[in-house]
């Protein structure tokens, strides 16, 4: 009887039934399912960006004379240079990924102090890259770049009329078309709250650790879970920061 | 049995999952406690209850609907005549008795709006991809039943937000609900461009949430709860096609969520992602650079895989039932998942072809002309496959067999006329007319809404462990059928005449005077529909009351759900999971005692076989015709 049913079961076959084809929970399969959806949205914001900016009927802003400002260095030295601060945020966020990648590592492991320490750095982070963002937005808004003046005392003079500065939803001191700030603000904020959902998750999770939660459960596939939705918010960057900054 | 330890090798890596939805734990920890009515109704995690909630909030938005759609084919056959009662009801949206054209607007805004997404999308795949999948695959609930409750409860909050929307003062949304901007951007364009607008789209964000939640619970159900033997390729018709809903869903709607969230931001925070160049009277906006094209073509990767989302399940729903009231096996089963595996591909990649008119490239166009008309073939796959299940069957004319015969007929009418509207060159003249409207109300709205009845009418047994009256379900069908056809047929000539839809009225134009006797025979179609919806209501209704108590296997059906007990509680089997045999079609076998074969019978089982057991029983057919051929050859 029972040797019938292996038989006509095909018990051997990991896509028979009673089995998990891809030798993963159905949490993680959700997780990826949903990272999938989520990827197909920045897509099409990545493509509205494409489309917008490649029919603008004016210049698009040259980012290497938009990002330009760096803490301390622009104030004390009055140096501009261009895109390193964005290349710091960047770098942390990799960075935050490598520790994320060691704390899934000393899950494996049942190491339960390493995952605790690498799950910190992770949020920490995280944080950091946010409130870099922040810092970035302030200084996008605030404006007033030197790198700007050239270009104010160019053809646009009629247009900027009383030298705007900085940059809102409707007007910008970079570029003509006020889609351009949109586009950075809507965008870069857009995967901003997923930086800051995901350092609110990776915090709970965190706490979960402290507990021993998983300890108990036998398992660290949470943080398993939550390190996939960690390293999709940072490629999501390397595609933003790569069509923001450096296109 | 070393098979087996391997088997538990595997699993046993990360987690008692395994135990914990296919064993007996599941029960002892879910089954049998006590559960309060906030949490067995309201709060349930209990997929069979979930189903129920859509099914019941998916039918009060059809009412909603249809009455909707009643007002303005009262306004179309009566374009100047007061209904003083009207004003009763609507107040200053019908002053006098006569509807005000905005206000028109807004009802086929609306009426489309709620019928695509809240009846046919979320009330069918919602109620049967719940009901179906964990009862089908043979598990105790969904992978994740907190989800799956969240799911329910995110379309209900988004439901809300749209039922109150139609009460605000500047009326519901009333662009089309295509929500094309510049019309749904501008406050300026219509009354239901203001506050209306934001409400919709605020409830289509929620919608999109509520999906998502249900789509990736459904996608891993079916992946890895399936029980031991239920391979993919003997998964029912209906699991294929609630899967690739699923799938389709997971990855088009988040496309529509972008779009949802710029388009908001266009209309309260002053941006131009969709607008440029816009002069309302006479003063120029300060709106730059956007295009409102760029918003057709993120609405449409949506909206057409949309129509695949809301026909799918119920091709799938039909496919089962056509193959069960026929008592044959579903003609060309790999070639059904074949086709609907190829169109839920191409359904990604022929979205322009609703945009032949924007202007674009005529290259482009053949191109998605082109891959448009290839989706004909596995339509016609499928179509000519219920053909051939029906073919020689001992039919059984149960109301949900009726539905389901019904929605092939509608299917192939209303495809026919997609072959002609997939044309560039036809579509051109044809654009935006009330031939579009009969098309894809034939071929989407009815026969999916087919699907849902059908779909009501043959798991109502297993729903409410009660029977349904077939007579007045078989007196629903037939009115229902009519009345369809009667409304939407005449709208082709309508098309083809050149009357453009979303016309408040026929008596501004000469050439669309010649329309309005017939547009008064379309609505008193419309009306005569609207009372069959009656009788299906009342039908429903006095059935849950006190209907006939149901017989556990009562059409002699082969799948899953029909193992479980007529009550099935939170965990649907009392014991051990079945173990599936055999796919689910195997009706009318030879060497079987009975015109069907459940799929959890042994295939030794004296209940069911005569002699030999099944395998050797039949031989291939392919493998012992082949070498006769050649020596006929020769």
């Amino acid at each position: 009887m029972a040797n019938t049913a292996t038989v006509s079961t095909g018990a051997s076959n990991a896509w028979a039934g009673g089995k998990k084809p891809f030798k993963a929970s159905y949490g993680k399969l959700m997780m990826w399912f949903f990272l999938m959806s989520d990827a197909f949205t920045f897509s099409s914001l990545l493509v509205v960006y494409g489309l917008i900016r490649f029919s603008s009927s004016v210049p698009w802003a040259d980012p290497e004379k938009v990002f330009t400002h760096f803490p301390i260095i622009t104030e004390t030295f009055h140096l501009h240079p261009p895109l390193a601060f964005v290349g710091l945020m960047t770098f942390i966020l990799i960075a935050s990924s490598v520790t994320m990648v060691l704390a899934v590592e000393a899950g494996h492991r049942m190491d339960r102090k390493a995952v605790e320490k690498y799950m910190l750095w992770t949020i920490l982070g995280g944080l950091a890259f946010v409130s870099c963002q922040a810092y970035e937005w302030y200084n996008f808004i605030v404006g007033g770049h030197p790198s700007m003046r050239e270009f104010w005392d160019g053809g646009l003079e009629q247009w900027v009329t009383g030298m705007y500065q900085g940059a809102s939803l409707t007007v910008n001191e970079y570029c003509e078309n006020p889609d351009f700030a949109n586009l950075f603000f809507f965008i870069t904020g857009f995967h901003g709250s997923h930086v800051f959902s995901g350092v609110v998750i990776n915090f709970i999770i965190y706490l979960n650790v402290r507990k021993g939660t998983y300890d108990k459960r036998g398992h660290y596939e949470m943080v398993e879970k939550v390190g996939l939705y960690w390293h999709f918010v940072d490629l999501v960057w390397v595609f933003v920061f790569t069509f923001f900054y450096l296109v | 049995m070393s098979d087996k330890s391997h088997a538990v090798h595997l699993d046993g890596g990360h987690s008692t999952e395994d135990g914990h939805y296919h064993g007996k734990a599941w029960l002892e920890e879910h089954g049998h406690h006590e559960e309060s009515f906030l949490t067995k109704y309201i709060f349930s995690q209990d997929h069979k209850v979930i189903a129920k909630q859509f099914m019941f909030t998916g039918i009060a938005w059809a009412i909603i609907g249809i009455i909707m759609s009643l007002l303005f084919r009262l306004q179309l056959a009566f374009p100047t005549t007061p209904f003083p009662i009207l004003e009763s009801f609507l107040g200053d949206w019908a002053k006098d008795g006569v509807m005000d054209p905005n206000f028109y607007l807004a009802l086929v805004t609306m009426h489309g709006t709620i019928m695509v997404f809240f009846l046919l999308t979320a009330g069918l795949s919602g109620t049967f991809s719940n009901f179906l999948i964990p009862l089908q695959v043979g598990a105790r609930d969904m992978a994740s039943g907190f989800m799956n409750m969240l799911s329910f409860w995110f379309f209900a909050a988004s439901s809300v937000i749209m039922f109150i929307s139609i009460f605000v003062p500047t009326g519901p949304a009333g662009g089309g609900w295509t929500v094309y901007p510049p019309l749904s951007a501008l406050e300026q364009a219509n009354p239901g461009s203001g506050i209306g607008m934001d409400l919709w789209l605020s409830s289509m964000a929620l919608f999109i949430v509520s999906s998502l939640l249900g789509a990736i619970n459904y996608i891993t159900t079916v992946l890895n709860l399936r029980t031991k033997g239920l391979s993919m390729t003997r998964l029912p018709l209906s699991i294929w096609a609630f899967f690739l809903t699923a799938i389709i869903g997971t990855l088009s709607f988040p496309v529509l969520f972008a779009a949802a969230l710029l388009l908001l931001m266009d209309r309260n925070l002053g941006t131009s992602f969709y607008l440029s160049d816009i002069y309302i009277d006479g003063q120029v906006l300060p709106h730059e650079g956007g295009s409102a094209v760029l918003f057709q073509h993120l609405f449409w990767f949506l909206g057409h895989p949309e129509v695949y989302i809301v026909l799918l399940p119920a091709l799938g729903i039909t496919s089962e039932i056509v193959s069960t009231m026929s008592r044959k096996p579903i003609f060309g089963y790999r070639a059904m998942i074949g086709s609907m595996l190829a169109i839920a591909i191409l359904s990604f990649i022929v979205w322009a072809h609703h945009m032949f008119v924007t202007g674009m490239n005529p290259f482009l166009g053949t191109v998605f002309m082109l891959l448009t008309l290839i989706i004909a073939v596995p339509s016609a796959v499928k179509a000519f496959n219920y053909i051939t299940t029906l073919w020689q069957g001992n039919i059984k004319f149960s109301p949900a067999m009726l539905f389901s015969i019904g929605l092939v007929s509608l299917f192939i009418s209303g495809g026919i006329t997609g072959i002609m509207l997939g044309n560039a060159a036809i579509d051109i003249p044809l654009h935006d007319t009330y031939f579009v409207v009969a098309h894809f109300h034939l071929v989407m709205g009815s026969a999916s809404a087919f699907g849902f009845f059908a779909g009501v009418y043959h798991w109502f047994p297993k729903m409410f462990g009660k029977m349904m009256d077939s007579k007045l379900g078989s007196l629903h069908f037939w009115i229902t059928f009519a009345s369809v056809y009667m409304v939407f047929f005449p709208m082709h000539f309508q098309g083809l005449g050149g009357v453009p839809r979303r016309y408040y009225s026929f008596t501004t134009f000469d050439f669309t005077e010649g329309f309005i006797d017939l547009n008064l025979f379309i609505t008193a179609a419309a009306f005569m529909g609207a009372v069959g919806q009656v009788l299906f209501l009342y039908n429903l209704i006095t059935s849950i009351r006190k209907g006939k108590t149901a017989p556990a296997n009562p059409w002699g059906s082969n799948t899953l759900e029909w193992t479980t007990p007529i009550h099935p509680g939170h965990g649907n089997w009392e014991g051990d999971i079945p173990t599936v045999y055999r796919w689910p079609y195997d009706y009318s076998k030879p060497g079987i005692k009975r015109d069907y074969l459940p799929m959890n019978v042994p295939d030794d089982d004296p209940e069911w076989f005569e002699g030999v057991p099944m395998p050797e029983a039949i031989p291939d057919k392919r493998k012992t015709e082949a070498p006769i051929n050649i020596e006929i050859q020769e």
